[in-house]
């Protein structure tokens, strides 16, 4: 979340899109629900009719993977009729910059396709650029380079009546939508966005989420309390994971994983760091140095130094091209490639995409160690449905693990609040923490490589001294997060002393001076004591409900990201109400600004040359309208999921996203605009289960609530297929079949899709085989398909075709 | 002074924390579900579910609505149940709270001829006979604590207090939701402690959201006059 749960309350107008808040985020209906006693209008947009929708003021259905198109009608929607925040969008957004004139777009391809790759040369997603290598700009907006322009040119194809041939929703709801949530466009309005999986986990889950940020920018809703864009996150410590970089292409706080053609550090150092010729420019980026030296000295301590290039090479480097997510894993797995595979705290079995591949290529491993709290269907597969224990070599060690409240330590939430927690009950039986298991597991992997090994330096150099009388101690990890001096150092006339806590990562140094595990976290324990576990109640003094002293927010307890924007160029609020951050003539009053630097302009109107841009991540400054980064093109476009119910896309001649990866074993089958599998399938949550159901479905409190894994389908299709409601069916897809009870309802409504009418189906993820006893509730994953987002590899378990049938 | 639930079906998202929480506080044995087609589960309130959240689906007026209804025993001013028990060892209602508690003495008494005397459909038998019914959380109550269920209500739904600052509530809110739904009403505010506002006819949330219908040739009001005193003659004198 650029902002966080209680700012909901101060929004006019908050779409839900992607997710389905009042059932998977329940207490996020508490400011919700402020929100709307307030007089805010709730806007859902669902395939199928929820919880969510229930509580909403608008309510309409779109096609599962047709986001991209409904907004996309939103911004021509924004653009035609003059919507937008024109002071804010020209002040503060790459609307008026002019693009390469050699960037082109035709018929669902950008400029510079390589088809046999399926992948784009980027180099012509640029900027014109002047002598110092700052974007040129038409202030006017009527240059046909411009981004504005561009923008218009690529959304004018966009119109409703193909908007609704291709999303199913009627003209009419789409208007009602784009007309509520564009009049935040007002100055002093702010609309806010809660999304979640609905959004990140197609074949276009980024550019889903890009789409509606450039309406954000549009309607001048970045920065403002109310607004930004939120993504809801699915488990509770997933925004510590993420930043933490559990994910393989990012390192800790969102630095990048080096490539192999990083041959050094100071090659990578420079690659990564950009470079501005705007002096008004943060381009905070610029000092990636600092962050990336400091990260190597947490690793590896006193054996970092100069001369071995802080320890950079005795990290692992990633393969040019080549991929490493989840889906990658697999597919290796199931080639025979890995041998050993750790599955902690997760249940592939379940919950991965196309799981039945998962299931069959943990077959191939020598060995699997379970860490979980449970023995699950991951752990268990050799004794799974259709195994034969007999035939399956791997051998499987399980690790009991602690569940959360019986350890110390922190969470990260949506909000990017680091809350800490103290002990509950103490770890039943011999499970431990997790941290406790993995200092044992460096410990044994020391003392091995003491002897020998291949490659032994970073085991060997790994600084491993975070127990305490024997155990982990959470409180030496999140100081080693925090980051140290390692040596006595003068910034500014102040000394800090070496061994001491570094108060924010403004003082963080690119000379190994100082460690720092995460360069966001840097200010979260200082020697002031551990800010997460602060529990003041007071609010900031523009009583928004940022309570500043309660936890801990990344960055430097910054509630609001990008804050800068919600000022004009003066300092002065755009919302006098509502105001997160003002000037007054000497500092900024509120939420920590996005640095400290004063407003774009002094009193009379003239630039300050110590202003600074607002956003202060992008190298220019500027909120991104064209935004060139992403593997995908620099404006969202409308694409077919993978597997879809229709010939062509009505919108361009791709089909499908052209650069989304699409794995090729024979367990990879998918099938679209097959007879065999007529009906859009997709996947979703339930209040009443958590994740793939493993500490739920054992819960008999719960199972009573939701004890059966069912398919919800509308009365239309439960008449075509002679369905009863209640009664069992199988829902197939071309990787596998599932049983369910079918829900037979009025929540789902046949879409009519350019003529046609298409039915869509939807399963809960949370069942498996493991639990309940019956054996005969499974993951809806074994339905899912072989595919993912390009940038992120996110699985595109949200659409998708099946058949439903009696029995 | 008594203790009133003012229940905001208009907020309540079927969450059913309150449900859980019911169950987690009395120590409840979960029931053996199935899937009938619907997330409502278990099908109806029992021996060991004293509260079941209501879903329906209704057309109204050409719209498709999701209704919403939280069911627990309203804890009558001048309760039924207890008058047709006619034994205060059995059911009796606590005068610090307002609450109506049925205990393990119910056993041996006609439980048929309770249940029948509700308006509301609430209690229920085990096989021994004995009655059940939610119990107002009394000993949560007594010590200074909410409810259980308003205790985990996450929107708002649910809010306990004095039956004074619950009876204005309830009727702040109806002034706003009526402005949107103006068959918008407060179910029974005279006659119960627990206060349910809704926004369309009763008959559409669940079948026993007000005091069963009343005999032929009566009306609904006389019927309630004759089923039960109101609040307002109980408490004269404090309200
Ligand atoms: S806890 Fe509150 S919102 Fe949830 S079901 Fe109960 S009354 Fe409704
Ligand atoms: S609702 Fe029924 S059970 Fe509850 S107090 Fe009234 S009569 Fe008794
Ligand atoms: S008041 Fe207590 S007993 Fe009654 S429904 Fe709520 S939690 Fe259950």
């Amino acid at each position: 979340m650029t902002n966080h749960w209680i700012d909901l309350k101060n929004s006019d107008c908050i779409l839900i899109m992607g997710s389905n808040a009042a059932e998977n985020h329940p207490i996020s209906f508490k400011y919700v629900t402020e929100a709307q006693r307030k007089g805010a209008k709730l806007i859902n947009v669902d395939p199928r009719f929820t919880r969510t929708s229930a509580k909403a003021d608008i309510y309409t259905a779109l096609r599962s993977g047709t986001d991209i198109a409904f907004l996309g009608g939103m911004i021509k929607y924004i653009l035609d009729n003059r919507l937008y925040d024109e002071e804010y969008m020209k002040a503060y957004t790459n609307a008026s910059a002019l693009v390469n004139p050699a960037f082109d777009f035709k018929d669902g391809l950008f400029s510079g396709y390589d088809a046999a790759n399926r992948k784009y040369d980027k180099s012509t997603w640029s900027f014109q650029a002047d002598e110092k290598g700052v974007p040129k700009t038409d202030p006017s907006l009527q240059d046909a380079r411009c981004v504005l322009q561009l923008l218009k040119k690529h959304y004018s194809r966009y119109d409703l009546k193909l908007v609704s041939e291709i999303t199913g929703t009627p003209e009419a709801d789409l208007l009602t939508v784009y007309k509520t949530y564009s009049a935040t466009g007002e100055k002093g309005k702010a609309g806010t966005i809660m999304y979640a999986m609905g959004w990140t986990q197609h074949t276009v889950g980024v550019q889903n989420i890009r789409t509606m940020s450039i309406i954000q920018l549009l309607l001048g809703n970045m920065g403002v309390a109310g607004g930004g864009v939120n993504a809801l996150r699915g488990e509770s410590n997933v925004q510590g994971s993420t930043d933490q970089a559990l994910l393989w292409h990012i390192w800790p706080g969102y630095l990048k994983s080096p490539k192999a053609s990083d041959t050094s550090l100071a090659v990578y150092n420079e690659k990564y760091t950009p470079k501005s010729g705007d002096p008004r420019s943060a381009n905070w980026w610029q000092n990636y140095p600092k962050y990336s030296v400091s990260l190597l000295k947490s690793f590896f301590g006193e054996n970092a130094n100069k001369e071995n290039e802080f320890g950079y090479n005795w990290l692992p480097k990633t393969d040019e091209g080549k991929s490493y997510s989840w889906l990658d894993i697999f597919d290796e797995m199931y080639k025979g490639n890995i041998k050993g595979f750790f599955a902690w705290g997760q249940n592939p079995a379940c919950s991965g995409t196309n799981a039945g591949k998962n299931r069959e290529a943990m077959k191939k491993l020598d060995w699997m160690v379970n860490a979980n709290l449970f023995d699950n269907e991951t752990g268990s597969f050799w004794r799974g449905p259709g195994m034969d224990p007999s035939k399956i070599k791997t051998e499987v060690f399980m690790l009991p693990a602690c569940v959360s409240v019986e350890k110390e330590g922190s969470v990260s939430n949506s909000g990017r609040w680091m809350q800490w927690r103290y002990q509950g009950p103490k770890p039943l039986g011999n499970s431990l923490p997790d941290g406790d298991i993995i200092m044992e597991l460096g410990h044994r992997l020391k003392q091995i490589y003491k002897e020998e090994g291949k490659f032994p330096e970073p085991i060997r150099n790994l600084k491993w001294d975070y127990l305490t009388d024997g155990k982990y101690d959470p409180h030496k990890i999140a100081k080693q997060i925090n980051g140290y001096f390692l040596q006595d150092v003068t910034i500014k006339d102040q000394t800090y002393k070496k061994g001491t806590l570094v108060p924010a990562f403004a003082m963080l140094q690119a000379d190994g001076s100082t460690s720092c595990g995460n360069w966001i976290y840097c200010n979260s324990y200082t020697e002031k004591g551990n800010m997460s576990a602060r529990r003041g109640k007071q609010d900031a003094p523009n009583n928004i409900g940022l309570y500043p002293e309660f936890a801990w927010c990344w960055p430097v307890n910054r509630r609001i990201i990008y804050n800068r924007a919600s000022v004009d160029p003066k300092g002065q609020p755009r919302n006098d109400k509502r105001w997160v951050i003002r000037w007054n003539g000497e500092k900024w009053e509120g939420d920590v600004p996005d640095g400290p630097w004063p407003p774009m302009e002094l009193p009379d109107g003239k630039p300050n040359p110590e202003g600074r841009y607002p956003f202060i991540m992008q190298k220019h400054g500027f909120g991104a309208i064209f935004g060139p980064g992403l593997a995908d093109g620099p404006f969202p476009e409308h694409y077919e999921p993978l597997e879809c119910p229709v010939e062509k896309n009505y919108m361009n001649s791709q089909r499908m996203n052209p650069v989304a990866p699409v794995y090729g074993t024979d367990a990879d089958a998918h099938a679209t605009c097959d007879p065999r599998f007529p009906y859009v399938g997709t996947t979703y949550r339930v209040t009443e289960h958590w994740q793939t159901g493993l500490m739920t479905r054992p819960q008999p409190w719960l199972l009573e609530l939701q004890p059966q894994m069912f398919v919800e389908m509308s009365e239309e299709l439960g008449t075509l297929k002679g369905i009863q409601n209640g009664e069992r069916v199988t829902v197939k897809s071309a990787r596998g079949s599932v049983q369910c009870t079918a829900i037979v309802t009025k929540r789902f409504k046949p879409f009519n899709i350019g003529g046609l009418t298409i039915h869509e189906v939807g399963m809960p993820w949370h069942y498996g085989w493991r639990w309940p006893e019956s054996g005969t509730e499974e993951s809806v994953n074994l339905l899912t398909p072989p595919t993912g987002d390009p940038n992120t590899r996110i699985p595109e378990t949200k659409a998708f075709m099946v058949n439903v049938v009696k029995g | 002074m008594s203790k009133s639930f003012f229940i905001d079906t208009t907020l309540c998202t079927a969450c059913r924390g309150c449900q859980v929480a019911c169950k987690q506080w009395h120590n409840l044995p979960a029931e053996n579900t199935t899937n009938r087609g619907t997330f409502e589960n278990p099908p109806d309130l029992s021996f060991d579910t004293y509260k079941v959240v209501r879903m329906r689906e209704q057309v109204i007026d050409g719209k498709f609505a999701w209704l919403f209804f939280p069911e627990q025993c309203r804890h009558c001013a001048d309760p039924p149940c207890r008058d047709t028990a006619g034994e205060p060892s059995a059911i009796f209602k606590d005068e610090a709270t307002g609450a109506v508690i049925f205990t393990a003495n119910t056993k041996g008494l006609d439980a048929d001829e309770i249940i029948a005397s509700c308006p509301y459909n609430i209690p229920r038998k085990s096989e021994d006979g004995t009655l059940a019914k939610c119990d107002m959380c009394i000993d949560r109550v007594h010590n200074g604590l909410l409810p259980a269920c308003v205790q985990t209500c996450p929107t708002g739904a649910m809010n306990f207090g004095d039956r004074e600052k619950m009876v204005s509530l309830a009727r702040q809110r109806l002034d706003i939701v009526k402005k949107a739904y103006p068959k918008a009403q407060l179910v029974d505010v005279e006659y119960v402690e627990v206060i349910y506002l809704i926004t369309y006819q009763p008959e559409l949330y669940h079948k026993n959201v007000i005091a069963m219908n009343a005999p032929a040739g009566m009306t609904r009001q006389m019927a309630l006059r004759k089923m039960f005193r109101p609040m307002t003659s109980i408490a004269s004198g404090i309200l």
